[in-house]
């Protein structure tokens, strides 16, 4: 039972990280239509703002609050990661609408390549650890020895996801701006005959799924408190496989699915082997794409000739 | 990188056009300001320390707001005044001397693959050609063969496969575990080691065959990453990511061998001073043999009918499926042929190396066959093949030039750009020449006479 929980907990709390990147894939893809591949690589980025911030900040600026430096880093991530994938948006994405189908994703590969060698040339190619904050727990149930803990960090995971995800719940489903991106989602060119401005709609769901990769990023940085230029790829897999498990498209379907990997890989390395949780991830997004391509919350897509 | 594009420029006003650029600065700025400006690195303590670069920052801010400016004041308007004109009619010359081109770059590009390992013997010595047969033409030839492997599949039937490598890795494994422990030849495994990656080329197109482009890709990708996690974690048979070692060299057709200490050993036969460049000349001229074979056997299937249906699906899988063209064959097929050659070219590397690791087969590894593929022009085998001398030949040059050491310092390292420049290529060639260096793509099948498409026409990549 106490393993059991031990294991729900960090289930949770990896599943909210890979549920706060989903949400820009399924974003864009529900917009423009497009696998974001280099969406894994921004959440990398944003880690490694975030180091360098939380560094400045600490050792440089001699910030003694932690939490005060760790909000101060997130919202600094946020606005430059936001910025970095507008910039991206406009010089590979943007001349492409239009194009034959394969060239987003090819140049989104090429994308997800420079970024992530920019930061191995930028920032040299080893791991970059971080003294350890918040490292308080909380012993929830005690039984022979081994104790259901969970951690300060957890808890900070928890309550920024879910405030996080209200807000952009909100802005989705109460604002102009959310409404002009659901119109974007339905029909484009309709969107754009009832006067929303569709590039700026398209410009803003990058920058806002890349805010949410930041605040990933920045809570990645703090759980592991290390971060790698190859850190992008395997989160951004899996991030991709909780957004098509989902249903692809589906902003609640993101969470739900990024919750899902997220158990599913704890409980996986838990009960089974640590050795092939990452074969179970990619086994889950291949048996999903081929077997169930709409998702749990998903729309099936209609072929049109 | 961060030099923002708007598709309607600022109509060439040079204030416009300064303010844009200015615009862009700022963003550069932002984004290279910390991740370049503030490096962070460990000292004694094993702590993150920050130095800063500001002089590298600046520069590379200089270069947005210069490279910005000037892409609005004179590239786009140019760019935009060539595409306004109409292009005058090629001359008769002109037309002649094109088609001249085209039909002597091939047969001159063979004979001079097939004398350069002589040109490099002559000129640099046994010793001295060892260098540029090996890290050359070895390794430039077996992307070749890889690109053209992938070319069937991606070029021709026009199926992204990002999980490639997957297929070289079963072709390396299988030369490996099997002439290790049993002592195959190498002539015995490499029709095998074929075999197996042709079958786990069905195994994985099977299941993928209904989905479409974007997903395919997505798929392959995680078979590929699959395979490689195996790869490491299957330690009783692979041995891990410690890999396996001591593989046998290829012999002569089993006439004479390689390895030192054996009695029909090639140098001691002819009584020739000992030298590995034998070996290198004689792997030289297998690759390219196998690369060739690739070529011919991809020319000769173009004029078959499961060519035409590739090519046809590539243009339009529903049209394709409405005129009764089997599209699960069809599809099976091509990953079955591409997964073939990747496999030769799979034990041909383990032979070559003498020893695999699953860090040969990474994501990365098929990043840069598909990036040769696209950057050739998907469906030209002449552009793949100069992509791959271009961007393999290009990176291994680039370790050769001490000069960039002068100049960027002493622990310069010009390995680490060689992805970054990869990446970069893929998204400018996606933005500029979509269709690759050699776009122009003959036509099959043609009534009456042969006329050039417009890439308008087609809709590639659709399936």
């Amino acid at each position: 039972m106490e393993i059991f929980l031990q294991q729900l907990i960090n289930g949770i709390t990896l599943g909210s990280i890979y549920g706060l990147i989903a949400i820009g894939y399924t974003m864009v893809f529900g917009i423009i239509g497009m696998v974001n591949f280099a969406h894994g690589d921004v959440f990398m980025v944003s880690a490694f703002i975030a180091m360098i911030f939380f560094l400045l900040f600490t050792t440089v600026l001699g910030v003694s609050s932690v939490i005060m430096a760790l909000i101060a880093v997130m919202i600094i991530a946020m606005v430059l990661t936001g910025l970095l994938n507008w910039a991206i948006e406009r010089v590979a994405y943007r001349p492409l609408r239009g194009s034959f189908r394969l060239a987003p994703l090819i140049s989104a590969i090429g994308m997800s390549i420079v970024l992530s060698n920019f930061i191995q040339v930028a920032q040299g190619p080893r791991n970059k650890p971080l003294p350890p904050v918040l490292s308080g727990t909380i012993t929830l149930m005690e039984r022979n020895n081994f104790a259901a803990t969970i951690s300060y960090k957890q808890i900070m995971i928890w309550v920024v996801t879910a405030v996080l995800l209200a807000g952009f719940w909100y802005v989705v489903q109460k604002t102009p701006l959310g409404r002009a991106q659901r119109a974007c989602e339905q029909d484009r060119k309709m969107a754009a005959l009832l006067g929303v401005n569709v590039d700026r709609t398209i410009s803003l769901t990058f920058v806002m799924g890349a805010a949410l990769a930041a605040v990933a990023g920045t809570l990645y940085l703090t759980y592991y408190g290390v971060v790698n230029f190859s850190d992008g790829f395997t989160p951004g897999v899996k991030a991709f496989t909780a957004a098509v498990l989902g249903g692809i498209g589906s902003l609640p379907g993101a969470v739900l699915g990024g919750l899902l990997i997220g158990l599913i890989e704890t409980f996986w390395s838990g009960y089974f082997s640590i050795d092939y949780k990452d074969v179970a991830a990619f086994s889950i997004l291949a048996i999903v794409l081929i077997f169930m391509p709409q998702g749990l919350l998903g729309r099936p897509e209609v072929e049109k000739v | 990188m961060a030099a923002a594009k708007t598709t309607s420029g600022p109509g060439g006003s040079i204030a416009g056009a300064a303010r844009d650029a200015i615009l862009a600065g700022v963003v550069a700025l932002g984004i290279f300001g910390p991740l370049v400006g503030l490096k962070t690195e460990q000292n004694m303590q094993n702590e993150l320390v920050i130095t800063t670069r500001w002089g590298l920052v600046a520069i590379i801010v200089g270069i947005v707001i210069a490279g910005r400016f000037l892409l609005t004041t004179t590239i786009w308007p140019a760019m935009t005044r060539n595409k306004m004109r109409d292009k005058p009619a090629a001359t008769a010359g002109e037309i002649a001397f094109r088609a001249r081109l085209a039909r002597w770059f091939a047969p001159t590009g063979l004979v001079f693959l097939f004398i350069y390992p002589a040109l490099m013997v002559y000129f640099l010595g046994f010793q001295g050609s060892l260098k540029w047969v090996d890290n050359f033409g070895i390794q430039i030839l077996i992307y070749v063969m890889l690109g053209w492997g992938l070319n069937i599949v991606v070029g021709l039937a026009g199926l992204l496969d990002l999980g490639y490598v997957a297929f070289y890795a079963v072709g390396a494994y299988s030369y490996a575990l099997l002439a290790t422990h049993f002592g195959l030849s190498f002539w015995l495994l490499l029709p095998l080691a074929g075999t197996l990656a042709a079958l786990w080329g069905i195994m994985l197109g099977f299941p993928v065959l209904r989905l479409r482009g974007d997903y395919l890709a997505i798929v392959t990708l995680a078979f590929g990453e699959i395979i490689r996690l195996v790869l490491i974690n299957f330690r009783e048979l692979t041995n891990g990511s410690a890999g396996i070692s001591s593989i046998p060299k290829i012999t002569f057709f089993g006439i004479y061998s390689f390895e030192l200490s054996a009695p029909n050993n090639f140098a001691k036969v002819f009584d020739l001073p000992m030298s590995s460049a034998y070996y290198k000349i004689f792997l030289y001229y297998l690759i390219l043999l196998l690369a060739l074979l690739t070529a011919f056997v991809t020319l000769r299937l173009r004029k078959l009918p499961v060519g035409r249906a590739w090519e046809a699906l590539r243009e339009d899988e529903i049209a394709c499926r409405s005129l009764g063209i089997n599209t699960t064959n069809t599809k099976l097929t091509a990953f079955a042929l591409g997964a073939m050659f990747g496999g030769f070219a799979g034990s041909f590397f383990a032979a070559r190396q003498g020893f695999v690791s699953p860090e040969s087969f990474t994501f990365m590894e098929s990043a840069v066959i598909v990036a040769i593929v696209v950057l050739g022009g998907m469906g030209s085998m002449i552009g793949v093949a100069l992509a791959a001398v271009a961007m393999i030949g290009g990176t291994e040059l680039l370790r050769e030039l001490d000069f960039l050491k002068a100049v960027f310092g002493e622990g310069f390292d010009p390995d680490q750009f060689r992805m970054l420049i990869f990446g970069l290529a893929m998204v400018l060639v996606m933005i500029w020449k979509p269709r690759g260096f050699v776009s122009a793509r003959e036509p099959t099948v043609f009534l009456n006479e042969r006329k050039s498409i417009s890439g308008s026409f087609v809709k590639e990549g659709h399936g």
